[in-house]
């Protein structure tokens, strides 16, 4: 089940080919769609031929999921097509403007949609196989045959034991399985299209690459037409034979999936492209132990990914092994991590060995990131170093003394959160958030710690203006931002970060870590990174430890263990990274920019 | 599954007794002293004569400590004896068990008549897709909710028996003499009902699943029946234990109002002559009305929403009062 | 402020709402301003007048002008209103914030404790404690009052264990705050929000508690106004005097229904800053 399977996509497809064809089953011309008064989508054009994928990528806000939703006529309360046509197939009649009753005749029968998050998307009460079943018996499947033909499509999307798991509950499903689920109910009446809506960004890598793969599976089989909405620009590349790129309900630029992200001739879709994170398949940019002292701040360019990762991982360590191997010039280590294990009851019999036997060693002044995906413990480790849960067995200790001992050692180590938004006290103004650190140490009088917070704000580049804002007046960049000033207001030496971006757009990902990288350089600082996004991880940090199931599997510098992993699970996961097919058409990306 | 209905018994046998303490802490420990309560008003303000008072308090037993005092209510109480109505001298067990058909009754009939009304409204609202109607619709649970019953009861009295001759005034005569009882009763649940089913329903039609259905091609229709009303009920259904409870409550104006015997005219005689036995017999039973209905629901809930048996969920009964 | 009133304006009905309000506390603080007439001392020879210019809700049995009445009754049925909600926001948030704030065996204690007073219906709950504590408008108060701990405390403790869990909580115990600045400065404020406005939302109910008590007689004695009794009196003359029973009544169910209306607005206000 790869992409190979398809004809006519796949990496065969370089430089630039035909402008858009003037017909095939989806034809979008001049739509607009508006919330009450405020237009969103601003006449959008857009083709998808049989058996081709388009991809149609954005950031948030560029109008894709709602332009996705006038497709299939399911826009929220309030949202409606002002203009434009929607054509599908032969058929003369445009969809805009059908009534109910003709819609319903189109939805799952011609258009197939997989949605966004598996959490959500199943009722939580109706039986999986009866929501398969709903898809055909809507359309006239007798409800017998619409059942016993269910259980032969959650077979076919790969499901084990399909004739139990029809008659299980969403809840008794994994998050891949649910996905599985809907992409069998988008595909159960062999629809002309299928539209799908970020279909996998809820899921972990490893099961995002599986998904895809079998969408992908299903619908080249079929010759069906998809369009793939995501935010992912490594997908697109991955999966999609053109790409459109959207921005403020505009399309800025559109082509083959290789011309678009190879060589981008919109300033926007350039700065999208340089600001993906590094890739796994380009020849680390940075040799672990060849770097430099990390480059002075200003000679990164605001959009150079290149440069960004050059700079981020150039650090003078270079050790395959924590605490046995210390490099030329490496300081030894900040934090020490020894055999520690945390468990949780999960009901009176059972319990969950979160962490199990987890030890690495963090020099002064390098960053050292945990990946790994949901459920693996990364997230609880970095609670355990921060000394917010308390480990079983094992000892964290922050220069050889006991972490979270008394107040004084406990300042050293800062955390920054995963999400912006729930981080800030929302009654709380920026320079309130800021204080409080310097508050509660009793750092200074009144008036120093005002400067000292004003400082703060300068470092990370906000302006003195937004100190009397609250978070919810700030965008989730600069609420970031506030979140690292507090963190740095202790003067810190450690700081977690506990998938710092994950919550932002690409482009404010991008300008994030750039501000991290830089502070690191400037203050020394020492970073434990947690991330499940390996192209983050390779961008930032010097040493990596890989984790599963509450084992680290793997630790080593960042650039031997991407570039030749020496467990299996490393390796399964680093395969299933997207954006393999447009790296590998470009070796060095630094041309891109 | 078995584990789980005996979780629930155990859970509604403690809260059972905890209410039988709750009653026993209030009515037998606030610093008014009972048997001063019962002979004033037995006496209607006469001296009264200390051997009375020693013999009460005997019998009564509050001249035993409290803890001992407990202790012995709790153990007739358990035996199903709830011990002897002061104002007239009769079994308190006897007293409700007289009261009780004719409240069942009614709380029974307008129960029935809320659902249908409460039901009806919400399912109306979700369904319309005329903004008017279901503007009108939803304007009508608040009202329900902001009359006083004895006012409502009063303003039909006054129409429907003293202008038009319709319906009886008072008295539990015949099925006519509960037509305006069972009205004033229900309208305040309807109003409940409704405003908990149609904010579950506003949630479930925004819910995702909603979204899927649409995109498989079923119809407005189908989608209401087949998921939106099985997940927006949930949170009814959760309610309807402290929704039967307060009913019960309710009867105690109603059947005032209509001077209909039942179970809430006894509460409001009871209170009235400050018969402590008494109006602890019936906050037991009206606790045990509401512990049995929570335990049907409890039973019910696993079977309309599978996640209760894994432990996805919360308890339910509590919420709205 | 600036947004409550934006809030006012797109919303004519919470605008409505709010004039009957303030018209309505108005009565309760300076009745005198409202009406000329004694509601205790009335005219026997007028007694049973249907309303009109003279009075506007008619007189009663012994010729007092129920308008008069009704208004003089506010000051003690809204008092007593207020009463009850203080007992059971001070009470009920008490219990709630020790329970979610503490955690542990004395949450599981303290919330044991308000299952069983939901266990009792509302109604009851308070008759029971008039039972104990005797009549007056006062006891009635504080019998509706125990009635509402339980809903207070369970609001209360759902909101402190939200913001206790917040992710800008565990920031401020990182960022050194010891467990009272938290609980000052993080924790009640933002959950006092929530339990502000279940406070207004319940006062409707609680009026209506209390009215009925009074109606069942528990409440103000005679010749005193006071709203439930005012309906009750009027219970009696149903038959000759329409508007005894139902003009009082009316006023009643109208400021219910304001009060209703603009606690939802001010629910739906204190949602949307979460």
């Amino acid at each position: 089940m790869t992409l190979t399977t398809r004809p006519g996509t796949g990496a065969t497809t370089t430089g630039p080919v035909d402008p858009a064809p003037s017909g095939g089953p989806l034809r979008v011309r001049g739509l607009r769609v508006a919330y009450g008064d405020r237009e969103v989508v601003h006449g959008v054009d857009l083709d998808v031929r049989p058996g081709e994928v388009v991809a149609l990528v954005g950031e948030s806000g560029s109008g894709k999921s709602t332009t996705a939703h006038a497709l299939i006529g399911l826009l929220p309360d309030g949202g409606r097509v002002t203009a434009g046509e929607v054509t599908l197939g032969e058929g003369p009649t445009p969809l805009t403007g059908l009534l109910p009753d003709a819609w319903r005749r189109v939805r799952g029968v011609r258009v197939g949609f997989v949605p966004q998050d598996p959490g959500t998307a199943l009722d939580p009460v109706v039986r999986v196989g009866e929501q398969v079943a709903e898809a055909l018996v809507v359309h006239g499947t007798p409800r017998r045959a619409a059942r016993e033909r269910a259980v032969e499509i959650l077979a076919e999307v790969g499901l084990d034991r399909p004739r139990e798991r029809a008659r299980q509950y969403p809840h008794q499903l994994s998050g891949g399985m649910r996905q599985r689920v809907l992409v069998g109910i988008a595909m159960a009446c062999e629809p002309e299209l299928v539209i799908a809506d970020e279909p996998t960004s809820a899921l972990d890598v490893t099961v995002q690459r599986r998904v895809l793969d079998l969408l992908a599976d299903l619908t080249g089989r079929a010759g069906t037409a998809v369009l793939l909405i995501t935010h992912d620009l490594a997908v697109a590349a991955d999966r999609a034979d053109r790409v459109v790129v959207l921005k403020d309900g505009v399309v800025v630029e559109e082509g083959p999936a290789a011309r678009v992200l190879g060589a981008p001739e919109h300033p926007y879709t350039r700065e999208l492209v340089a600001a993906v994170p590094g890739r796994n398949n380009v020849p680390s940019a940075s040799a672990p132990d060849a770097g430099p002292e990390p480059g002075a701040p200003d000679d990164t360019a605001p959009s150079g990914a290149g440069a960004v990762a050059g700079t981020a991982t150039g650090t003078a360590v270079a050790r395959t092994d924590p605490g046995t191997d210390p490099g030329p010039g490496a300081t030894p280590a900040l934090l020490e991590v020894r055999g520690l294990v945390k468990e949780f009851r999960l009901d009176r019999r059972e319990r969950l060995r979160a962490v199990d036997d987890v030890s690495f060693a963090v020099p002064r002044g390098s960053a050292f990131a945990l990946v790994g995906e949901s459920g693996s413990g990364k997230s609880t480790t970095a609670r355990l170093v921060l000394g917010l849960e308390r480990p079983d067995a094992g000892a964290v200790e922050l220069d050889g003394a006991p972490v979270g001992a008394d107040r004084a050692t406990r300042r050293r180590t800062q955390l920054v959160h995963q999400d912006p938004y729930s981080s800030l006290d929302p009654r709380f103004t920026v320079a309130a958030v800021v204080e409080e650190p310097l508050r509660a140490h009793r750092v200074g009088d009144r008036a120093e710690r005002r400067e000292r917070v004003a400082q703060l704000l300068q470092q990370v580049h906000l302006s003195p203006d937004l100190a009397r804002r609250r978070p919810a007046e700030l965008s989730g960049g600069q609420r970031q931002r506030v979140a690292i000033a507090r963190a740095l207001a202790l003067d810190p030496e450690l700081l977690v970060l506990d998938e710092p971006t994950s919550a932002l757009d690409v482009s404010v990902q991008a300008r994030v870590l750039e501000l991290l990288a830089r502070l690191r350089a400037e203050r020394g600082l020492t970073y434990l990174f947690i991330s499940h996004d390996l192209g983050v991880v390779r961008q930032v940090a010097d040493h990596v430890g890989v984790m599963s199931d509450g084992r680290l599997v793997e630790t080593g510098p960042v650039g031997r263990v991407f570039d030749h992993p020496a467990h299996p699970y490393t390796a399964e996961l680093i395969a299933a990274i997207p954006g393999a097919r447009t790296a590998a058409q470009h070796p060095d990306r630094k041309d891109l920019t | 599954m078995l584990a789980y209905v005996l979780r629930r018994l155990a859970g509604a046998v403690a809260v059972l007794w905890a209410a039988f303490t709750v009653s026993y802490l209030i009515l037998y420990l606030l610093p008014s002293d009972p048997v001063a309560i019962m002979l004033d008003q037995g006496a209607g303000g006469e001296r009264v004569d200390p051997e009375r008072v020693a013999e009460l308090r005997e019998r009564y037993g509050f001249d035993q400590g409290p803890l001992q005092q407990y202790v012995t209510l709790l153990g007739r109480t358990l035996t199903g004896d709830l011990g002897t109505s002061i104002s007239s001298g009769a079994p308190v067990s006897g007293l409700i068990a007289d009261a009780f058909p004719e409240t069942a009754k009614l709380a029974g009939l307008a129960l029935a008549l809320a659902l249908v009304a409460g039901v009806g409204i919400a399912l109306l609202a979700s369904w319309t897709r005329a903004a008017w109607l279901r503007d009108l619709l939803l304007a009508l649970p608040p009202l329900g909710v902001a009359v006083p019953g004895f006012w409502v009861g009063l303003v039909l009295l006054h129409l429907f028996s003293f202008t038009w001759f319709v319906f009886p005034a008072v008295g539990n005569e015949g099925f006519a003499s509960l037509v305006l009882p069972t009205v004033t009763l229900a309208i305040g649940l309807a109003a409940v009902v409704a405003q908990v089913l149609s904010q579950g329903l506003r949630e479930a039609w925004r819910a995702p699943y909603v979204e899927t259905a649409f995109a498989k091609g079923s119809g407005r229709a189908r989608v209401l029946g087949a998921h939106v009303v099985r997940n927006g009920s949930l949170p009814t259904v959760t309610v309807l234990g402290v929704l039967v409870g307060n009913l019960l409550g309710g009867t105690v104006v109603v059947e005032t109002v209509f001077s209909r015997q039942g179970f809430g005219r006894l509460v409001e005689n009871a209170v009235t002559t400050q018969d402590i036995p008494v109006v602890q017999g019936l906050v037991v039973v009206a606790a045990a009305v509401f512990v049995l209905t929570s335990l049907l629901v409890d039973l019910v809930h696993p079977l309309l929403d599978p996640r209760v048996l894994a432990g996805a969920h919360g308890r339910t009964g509590g919420g709205a009062r | 402020m600036t947004r409550g009133l934006a809030l006012l304006r797109t919303r004519p009905a919470a605008l409505v709402a709010l004039v009957i309000v303030v018209l309505v506390l108005a009565w309760a603080l300076v009745p005198g301003l409202f009406t000329g007439q004694d509601p205790i001392t009335g005219v026997p020879a007028d007694k049973l007048q249907a309303p009109g210019a003279a009075h506007w809700f008619g007189t009663d049995h012994l010729g007092r002008d129920l308008f008069s009445r009704t208004v003089h009754g506010t000051s003690l049925s809204v008092r007593a209103a207020l009463l009850a909600i203080g007992v059971a926001l001070v009470a009920g948030s008490g219990v709630g914030l020790l329970a979610g704030f503490l955690g542990g065996p004395v949450d599981d204690a303290l919330m044991r404790a308000t299952d069983v007073l939901l266990a009792i219906p509302g109604l009851l709950l308070s008759l029971a404690v008039v039972t104990a504590l005797g009549f007056g408008t006062v006891k009635v108060a504080i019998a509706v009052g125990v009635a509402s701990v339980a809903t207070f405390a369970r609001v209360m403790r759902s909101q402190v264990l939200r913001v206790r869990h917040a992710t800008y909580v565990e920031a401020a115990r990182l960022a050194g705050a010891g467990r009272g600045a938290v609980l000052l400065r993080h924790v009640l404020p933002n959950a006092a929000g929530p339990v502000l406005a279940l406070a207004a939302v319940e006062l409707g109910a609680v009026i209506l508690a209390v009215s009925a008590l009074s109606f069942l007689g528990y409440g103000a004695t005679p010749p005193t106004p006071e709203w439930g009794s005012l309906v009750a009196e009027g219970r009696d003359y149903l038959a000759v005097a329409w508007w005894y029973s139902t003009l009082p009544g009316l006023v009643i169910a109208l400021f219910v229904l304001a009060v209703g209306v603009l606690g939802r607005a001010l629910t739906r206000e204190t949602r949307t800053d979460r």
